[in-house]
């Protein structure tokens, strides 16, 4: 266990590492979320206002296209220089390689949403940061479902062609359970009256669906992984 | 085994969809939805088909997967293309009869969503197959064993919105006319589903045996 | 194998047969109204706003028929191409 978690937080450094040399992936997923937002405001503003209710579904699709693109470009880098066929040549575990990655990609997830979520605060008139405990509650989990299932499909569509275009196709199906929960769920903490108990179910349900999914995909993981 | 039960499979579903017209035709009308309920017949059993094709599916792909018999991903390829085309069917009469019934075409239903994103699902399992090149079958595995895992979740999120489709719970109150037609049209595509099962594997491992051929005269 | 091809060849006329038998079932389905009125409640009679049900009913059964039918062809095109394509194959490894 202790071996596991150690292989894990390595790969997750090297990650970061990379990450902190070139900053690549974190500026461009930053830069692509703000534009996406950007892109939705033009869309959901009329006469110089925000629709109403608009804010939660603009936040959660943001974080689920910039999601896609990092998850694509992350397993992309490894692939270009056949680091994961390495790293599953290692003589660790390779549910700890998962691990490891999902690790990497929350760290750059969480960065994107700490700017993107006082953004669309700020552009959308919406009083995200009233419950704060709440909605980074409701962030973090919906991220580790999104990130859990998109990590598993980015790492084994890395042999597959068109993978691009794949990784989106497969994911979003599969995810729309975490979509739906994150936008009702910040939906029902944005509305004139905050609906706490709404709130909490959705977390709760988010908190399942990220347990079911990451047992999942480390049980999944090493099979799929093997030629 | 199978070779000798297809015949008499075929035959049967054959029967059994040459008189279910009339049995749909002779069934009572329903008090308030009056000629456009009768869609129900074929409805509800597309999307029985549909719903064991998806399971089928997903116990195949985890057979294929864990234990590597090849045999289970041929099966779970044959039942996700079933899978859609039995959804298809399900999600065109669907609407048909809601135009009349609810006044529009669609609801974000919990059941309609829900049957909605598990088509999605091996819509996307299909074109992985397709698209996904070499070594595509294991993945494809995945999004089956992960679709499957996804339906619960699916359905409890969508289910705190207003429900408005009728629940299974009508199929013990209906008349007896409509309950005959109903497990007929049911009966005959079940045995439907077998049958173009049964072809539609034997494709595949054709294509398997093809696959070997070529292989052998390479070497 | 080529039996498996006759057979679906045969399940498949048997299948227009019958395609063709609903479709003039439907049809005649919607004029019974008049003949089955005693059914429908009399609150329930047809407001003049109200969409005919019959062309929908023909529709839903006609596309499900229609699907079955197309894809009971696609599988049976399919595996005619693949049996074919053994058979050839069989045959070159033969004459080696």
């Amino acid at each position: 266990m202790k071996r596991f978690l150690r292989v894990a937080l390595l790969i997750m450094r090297k990650d970061l590492t990379v990450e902190a040399r070139s900053r690549e992936l974190l500026l461009t997923t930053l830069f692509f979320a703000v534009s996406a937002v950007l892109v939705f405001a033009f869309g959901f503003v009329r006469d110089g206002r925000p629709v109403e209710n608009a804010a939660a579904g603009i936040l959660w699709i943001a974080i689920a296209f910039a999601g896609t693109l990092a998850l694509g470009r992350t397993f992309e880098r490894e692939r270009y220089h056949d680091v994961l066929h390495a790293l599953l040549l290692a003589p660790v575990d390779r549910p700890a390689i998962y691990v490891g990655k999902l690790l990497g990609i929350l760290v750059l997830l969480g960065t994107v949403e700490i700017v993107v979520v006082p953004l669309v605060a700020l552009l959308f008139q919406a009083p995200l940061l009233r419950q704060p405990l709440l909605i980074v509650t409701l962030l973090a989990f919906g991220t580790v479902g999104f990130a859990a299932v998109g990590t598993l499909f980015a790492a084994m569509l890395i042999r597959a062609r068109s993978r691009d275009v794949l990784l989106p196709v497969l994911l979003y199906p599969l995810t729309i359970p975490v979509i739906i929960a994150g936008v009702r769920g910040t939906a029902a903490l944005l509305q004139p009256e905050a609906d706490i108990a709404m709130a909490r179910a959705w977390i709760g349900m988010l908190g399942f669906f990220d347990v079911v999914f990451i047992t999942l995909s480390l049980w999944t993981f090493e099979p799929v992984m093997t030629e | 085994m199978t070779q000798r039960l297809f015949l008499p499979l075929v035959v049967a579903a054959t029967v059994v969809f040459a008189v279910a017209p009339l049995l749909i035709a002779w069934a009572p009308y329903e008090s308030t939805m009056g000629l456009v309920q009768k869609i129900f017949y074929f409805h509800m059993p597309s999307w029985a088909a549909m719903f064991v094709s998806a399971l089928v599916c997903g116990v195949a792909s985890a057979f294929f997967l864990f234990k590597g018999h090849a045999t289970g991903d041929r099966i779970a390829a044959a039942a996700a293309e079933l899978a859609v085309v039995f959804g298809l069917i399900g999600l065109v009469t669907g609407p048909l009869w809601a135009r009349k019934a609810w006044g529009v075409w669609w609801q974000w239903d919990a059941r309609l969503t829900m049957a909605l994103v598990l088509w999605m699902i091996f819509i996307s399992y299909l074109l992985l197959r397709e698209y996904g090149g070499p070594g595509s079958e294991k993945l494809a595995a995945g999004v089956a064993l992960f679709g499957m895992a996804n339906v619960p979740f699916v359905y409890w999120s969508v289910n705190v919105w207003r429900t408005v489709h009728p629940t299974t719970n009508v199929v013990p109150t209906l008349v007896p006319g409509m309950r005959i037609a109903l497990w007929w049209s049911l009966a005959g595509f079940l045995l439907l589903y077998t049958t173009t099962m049964m072809a539609r594997v034997r494709l595949e491992s054709q294509r398997a045996s093809l696959d070997r051929l070529y292989r052998d005269l390479d070497d | 194998m080529v039996l498996r091809g006759r057979m679906l060849c045969v399940l498949l006329t048997l299948w227009i047969g019958v395609a063709g038998t609903v479709e003039t079932g439907t049809v005649s389905l919607s004029v019974q109204p008049q003949q089955q009125e005693e059914f429908v409640p009399v609150e329930e009679l047809e407001p003049e706003d109200q969409l005919p049900a019959a062309p929908l009913l023909v529709a839903a059964y006609a596309f499900a028929w229609l699907a079955i039918f197309v894809y009971l062809w696609s599988i049976w095109r399919r595996l005619a191409h693949v049996e074919r394509e053994l058979g050839d194959l069989a045959r070159r490894m033969a004459k080696r």
